[in-house]
């Protein structure tokens, strides 16, 4: 096979962008969508009902959508930016930054859902031990319960980070330049070689995402509370 | 730990007005912050009358929302019309004890389980283009469908499989002892069941799809609901009332899916609840969990 047509691009700096933009975004919606758990399950009226709220509407809003409205609606009406768009390079930084953000919002509701379902795994005597021995919530949940609870969801945790890693090629819709866009031009430029093409990026992105299921699952099992 | 109540001991009278300063704390934060953007979005005129007018008038409605709406729809119900068979062929191949058989459906549902929707739809909007020589009129809505019903299909092949692996041993045991062969034994006894009981994965599956057609109008040009958004701005309506517009059509369809898949959840494990081996399946955790079962074997 002929590979003369991969000149001229750089298609490692695509993916490195894509890398970048998912383990911003994991990161992020880890910690937001674990607040938000706790929220969903906390003793305060308010908490439960805006982490409900939020849940339904950013779980069935496609992303799509949020994304565009990140660069559309916040950046451009609301002027909330997160780089100068004036400098050498801000707008370009300014549109990854609002992707990450984007992409924290939606993953965050998903997130939060396996959470809770993570919480519904730990037998209720755990929380009832450690409320016998006087504990407050803030120490239930961070002390006994939580602990257990992430452990017992790190499997659908690693389904989230894939697709993920996956929905970070949306970033495309606000010209991010990640792997998505690369393969968009590569394809116009060079459609005799659209067959290559396709491959170089599918073969990025089994790379990508195996590894994540398979060492992941393997830290679940290892991980997993023995009950 | 089935009642989160567990959680917290029963609020007492001081816990009770504790609860309540901090619902009144947190409600007033989040009001600010709604404050900050309504503010923000009113001082552009974002929230004038005029710029959500173009929704009060029937025509905005007829010729640009629903046909976008209809767009979505079409395009989410032919996919998974067609994704629904091909993954239940898929998940009775990576079933079988042929190991070519297995090895190959393996390879398949792994291969576009891995790629991003949009991908699959640009490379099938660029090989349409070139390599089929497609009618351009149909171009978007075929490489819509293409891209929803390569990746759906596989994740169906995976609901279905942990479907039929959520069944009782009982049933496989009790087919292969009345002298059932494998392919009947597979579509006669646990394919049906393995359906039934996946009902609510599927639903919530239907909202991953309906969610994705929105992809569509990234880089093919498919005129759904989302793509209705430059239409709508050029008809005077606000960038702001536009998205609002589309998020809850979004929201609504996508939440009496999800409401739904809940309901049929709920309904299954009633109808479970008389015989304790019944099919029992969290929808959440159903797709992504491995599990290895030989079905033939004691």
């Amino acid at each position: 096979m002929n590979f003369d047509f991969l000149s001229g691009y750089n298609i490692w700096a695509a993916f490195w962008v894509t890398i970048q933009l998912t383990l911003y975004s994991a990161i992020g919606a880890l910690i937001w969508g674990t607040i938000l758990a706790a929220m969903r399950v906390s003793p305060v009226p308010a908490m439960r009902a805006f982490g409900t709220l939020y849940v339904n509407i950013f779980r069935n809003t496609p992303l799509t959508l949020i994304i565009l409205a990140m660069s559309l609606v916040i950046s451009n009406k609301l002027l909330i930016t997160f780089a100068n768009r004036r400098a050498p390079g801000g707008l370009d930084l300014n549109n990854f930054r609002l992707a990450i953000v984007g992409f924290i919002i939606y993953t965050a509701s998903f997130v939060c859902e396996s959470i809770r379902s993570g919480i519904n795994t730990v037998p209720a005597g755990q929380a009832e031990a450690a409320r016998a021995i006087g504990l407050k919530f803030t120490q239930v949940l961070g002390v006994v319960i939580l602990p257990q609870a992430l452990r017992a969801v790190i499997a659908p945790l690693a389904s989230v980070l894939i697709a993920l890693t996956k929905n970070t090629t949306v970033a495309a819709a606000i010209g991010v330049a990640e792997a998505g866009s690369l393969m968009r031009v590569m394809m116009e430029n060079e459609s005799n070689a659209l067959f290559g093409v396709f491959a170089i990026f599918a073969f990025g992105f089994i790379v990508l995402t195996l590894p994540i299921g398979l060492i992941l699952g393997n830290v679940a099992k290892r991980l997993s509370v023995k009950r | 730990m089935s009642a989160q109540a567990v959680l917290y001991d029963h609020p007492g009278p001081k816990a009770i007005v504790r609860n309540r300063a901090i619902s009144v704390i947190f409600i007033l934060v989040i009001a600010a912050a709604l404050y900050f953007v309504i503010s923000g979005v009113g001082g552009k005129g974002e929230l004038a009358g005029t710029k959500w007018k173009p929704f009060a008038s029937g025509d905005v409605w007829t010729n640009i929302l629903l046909p976008g709406l209809w767009a979505t729809i079409k395009a989410a119900l032919i996919s998974v019309v067609i994704a629904l068979p091909i993954g239940g062929i898929l998940a009775i191949a990576r079933l079988s004890d042929h190991f070519v058989v297995r090895a190959v459906a393996t390879a398949i549902v792994e291969f576009f389980r891995a790629i991003p929707v949009l991908l699959l739809m640009f490379f099938a909007y660029q090989f349409y283009i070139h390599v089929v020589g497609l009618d351009p009129k149909n171009l978007p809505l075929y490489s819509v469908i293409t891209g929803l019903v390569l990746y759906n299909a596989t994740v169906l092949a995976e609901i279905f499989r942990s479907g039929v692996h959520s069944l009782p041993k009982g049933q496989t045991e009790a087919g292969v002892a009345i002298g059932l062969r494998k392919g009947q034994l597979m579509t006669i006894i646990l394919l049906p069941q393995a359906l039934t009981a996946m009902l609510p994965a599927i639903v919530s599956q239907l909202v991953v799809i309906l969610k994705d057609t929105a992809l569509g109008s990234i880089l093919v040009h498919y005129p759904e609901l989302m793509d209705t958004k430059t239409q709508l701005t050029s008809n005077g309506a606000g960038v702001v009332a536009t998205y609002v517009v589309i998020a809850l059509l979004f929201i609504a369809m996508n939440f009496t899916l999800t409401e739904l898949a809940g309901f049929l959840e709920k309904q299954l494990r009633n109808r479970g609840g008389a015989r304790k081996g019944g099919p029992r399946v969290d929808i959440a955790v159903a797709a992504s969990l491995p599990v290895e079962v030989d079905l033939t074997k004691p």
